[in-house]
């Protein structure tokens, strides 16, 4: 970062003598000043972007809002022929799938950045991180095709029935594991979102990973740590912001996510304990009902959950990169 | 003391295998979803499919011809309106931002959410400014929405390779008494061209296989329209209805758009990845 703003903060005192030099020339001056504005002006556009989409949201949904109030928020009723809508099916659809996939990604990618950063030989370490990049490339509406054409068939054959069986039958936690094996579902909904940002907190963590002195590794080594020790006691405590930061970054992934959302979740407006059962998210309802909606109350509602989900994302977001500005200062002193 | 050793031994050995075993599920599912398009797709691919528009519900034969055009307008489009804005607040951030570092840190961190924002709310955000005020669906509204998430992509690898361009080329230019703006330009513009091109094909590659943010600006369109202010045929939003369907035919096709997809969208960024390593001085 230092060594950035250096760079670019020399060629502006520069450029003030430039003009003083070329101020004969009148139209030279004018033509800088009208770059800048312009430039400037795309700048403030980008910026406000976020501003507009936030405020078209607000606009769009307050009727619904205004009509139902805050209960629109705690209320599972969603019924467009009488008119009445309530967000909480959704609600809890984004939340509890997106918990799943935080279940599994964020140890996976633990495991996938350890692998690449400390374990791996490194000719291996190209094609894996490679490999783990490209699921990242993959368009959510193919991971929502093999969802439900190909994943789910084989989640309802071998895994839920013994799902069911097995983890069913428990006391507490077998309610959740509970009823016919459909393949798609809140279950299956939560696992591909989680294969779909294991890439995000992967690299990551392994960019995190990969930048951790290697005075500090090599000092617990020499005192005889194995290298699970190093991991947990010297590099994970040493990286623990942007390893958080990164793991809300892929949060704020699975919240938003759609398209294989919509094709596995099921689309159910109900609520239901097991996560076997269909459900939905806020992303899902609005795709699959948008187009759907005649009235202009119908209308309002999806937009307002548009709104909710934008300000979860926001705050999810927000955090994020907060917590990963101190990552990218590092990283530029690295490259510089 | 020994057990405590041999316990930390055991305990390391779990560990990393489990590692291994993250790592190589991981992998299993890249290898699989990549193999399933691969082999669906390939036999689904015939000539027809890019001769032919879609086929009416329960008819044979057909194509994908009206989705493959409507996309490559939509992208065209996103690139057009994208393109300009993007490399021009990037270059803000890049040549002039260093003398307003707050404003510039601002922009930067608006840039970074909305570069992760979910894309159905662009496309919510696209159809309360563009269709809901015009009265109809169009193929514009969807360019747009397109490009609002290209832009964030092309601002911020804009920004990030002017800064890389070591400030003697811009000493140099200045010495001879080129005005600023022919410095950007003609100097840090070119010096950095290959960087920013791949930001913009980066962009296409993530914005090509986007559907949420079309469902309800573009639309889809039975038929070959070439019409900017009418719906358009987009191969993203069909294969999303075919696939859906329970026509044999149409989840075939939507299997061979998802191969051309998959193919389209790795050539670009493997093509941008081999552009950038060509690059003297890459980050």
């Amino acid at each position: 970062m230092k060594g950035s703003e250096a760079a670019s903060s020399a060629p502006l005192e520069l450029r003030a003598a430039s003009e003083q030099k070329s101020a004969g020339k009148t139209s030279v001056v004018p033509a800088d000043f009208l770059f800048r504005s312009l430039t400037a002006f795309f700048a403030l556009v980008v910026a406000a972007t976020l501003v507009a989409i936030m405020g078209s949201l607000v606009l769009e949904g307050w009727s619904a809002l205004r009509t139902f109030g805050w209960k629109f928020l705690v209320t599972s009723t969603w019924d467009p022929v009488t008119n009445e809508f309530g967000a909480l099916v959704f609600i809890v659809g984004t939340l509890v799938s997106s918990a799943i996939a935080m279940l599994i990604a964020v140890p996976v990618s633990f495991g996938i950045a350890l692998f690449i950063s400390e374990l791996s030989p490194s000719w291996l370490r190209g094609p894996v991180s490679a490999l783990i990049e490209l699921l990242a490339a993959i368009p959510s509406i193919i991971y929502g095709m093999w969802g439900l054409l190909v994943f789910a068939p084989w989640f309802a054959q071998v895994v839920e029935p013994w799902l069911n069986d097995h983890v069913g039958a428990l006391p507490g936690i077998g309610v959740l594991f509970q009823g016919p094996p459909m393949g798609i579902g809140m279950l299956t909904a939560g696992i591909v979102l989680a294969i779909m940002i294991i890439p995000f907190i992967a690299s990551i963590m392994r960019d995190v990973f990969m930048i951790t002195p290697t005075t500090l590794k090599e000092s617990a080594y020499a005192l005889g740590s194995t290298t699970w020790e190093v991991a947990r006691y010297v590099i994970l405590p040493y990286t623990r912001t942007a390893v958080t930061g990164g793991i809300f970054l892929g949060l704020g992934r699975a919240l938003g996510e759609t398209m294989a959302v919509t094709f596995i979740i099921g689309n159910a407006n109900n609520l239901s304990a097991s996560l076997l059962m269909p459900g939905s998210s806020i992303a899902s309802v609005i795709a699959n009902e948008f187009t759907e909606a005649t009235t202009p109350l119908y209308k309002s509602s999806l937009l307002a959950l548009g709104l909710i989900l934008f300000v979860i994302t926001f705050i999810v977001l927000v955090f994020a990169k907060l917590l990963l500005l101190r990552l990218e200062t590092s990283l530029e002193g690295k490259k510089s | 003391m020994m057990s405590r050793y041999i316990r930390r031994r055991v305990i390391n050995t779990v560990n990393m295998t489990v590692a291994v075993l993250m790592t190589a599920f991981g992998v299993f599912w890249v290898v699989w979803i990549l193999w399933t398009t691969l082999r669906y797709g390939i036999t689904a691919l015939h000539p027809q499919l890019f001769l032919e528009d879609t086929p009416p519900p329960g008819a044979d034969g057909g194509g994908l011809r009206n989705a493959f055009v409507g996309s490559l307008i939509l992208l065209g489009l996103a690139v057009t309106i994208g393109t300009p804005v993007g490399v021009l607040a990037g270059t803000w951030l890049g040549e002039f931002a260093s003398k307003h570092k707050k404003t510039g840190a601002v922009v930067r961190f608006l840039n970074d959410i909305l570069l992760s924002a979910p894309s159905i709310v662009i496309g919510l955000f696209a159809y309360a400014i563009l269709v809901d005020p015009l009265g109809h669906f169009s193929a514009l509204s969807g360019g747009v929405a397109l490009a609002l998430i290209l832009i964030p992509v092309v601002v911020r690898t804009t920004d990030e390779m002017l800064r890389l361009v070591p400030v003697s080329l811009r000493e140099a230019a200045i010495a001879l008494g080129t005005p600023y703006w022919r410095m950007v330009t003609k100097i840090t513009w070119r010096a950095a061209s290959t960087g920013i091109l791949t930001g913009i094909i980066l962009g296409v590659a993530r914005v090509s296989g986007e559907t949420a943010p079309l469902l309800f600006t573009a639309l889809n369109n039975q038929y070959f329209s070439t019409n900017l202010s009418h719906p358009i045929a987009n191969l993203p939003v069909v294969i999303f209805q075919f696939a859906m369907s329970p026509y044999a035919n149409w989840q075939q096709m939507a299997w061979a758009g998802a191969f051309v997809a998959v193919i389209f969208i790795l050539l670009l960024s493997f093509g941008s990845r081999r552009l950038l390593s060509r690059e003297p001085h890459k980050s």
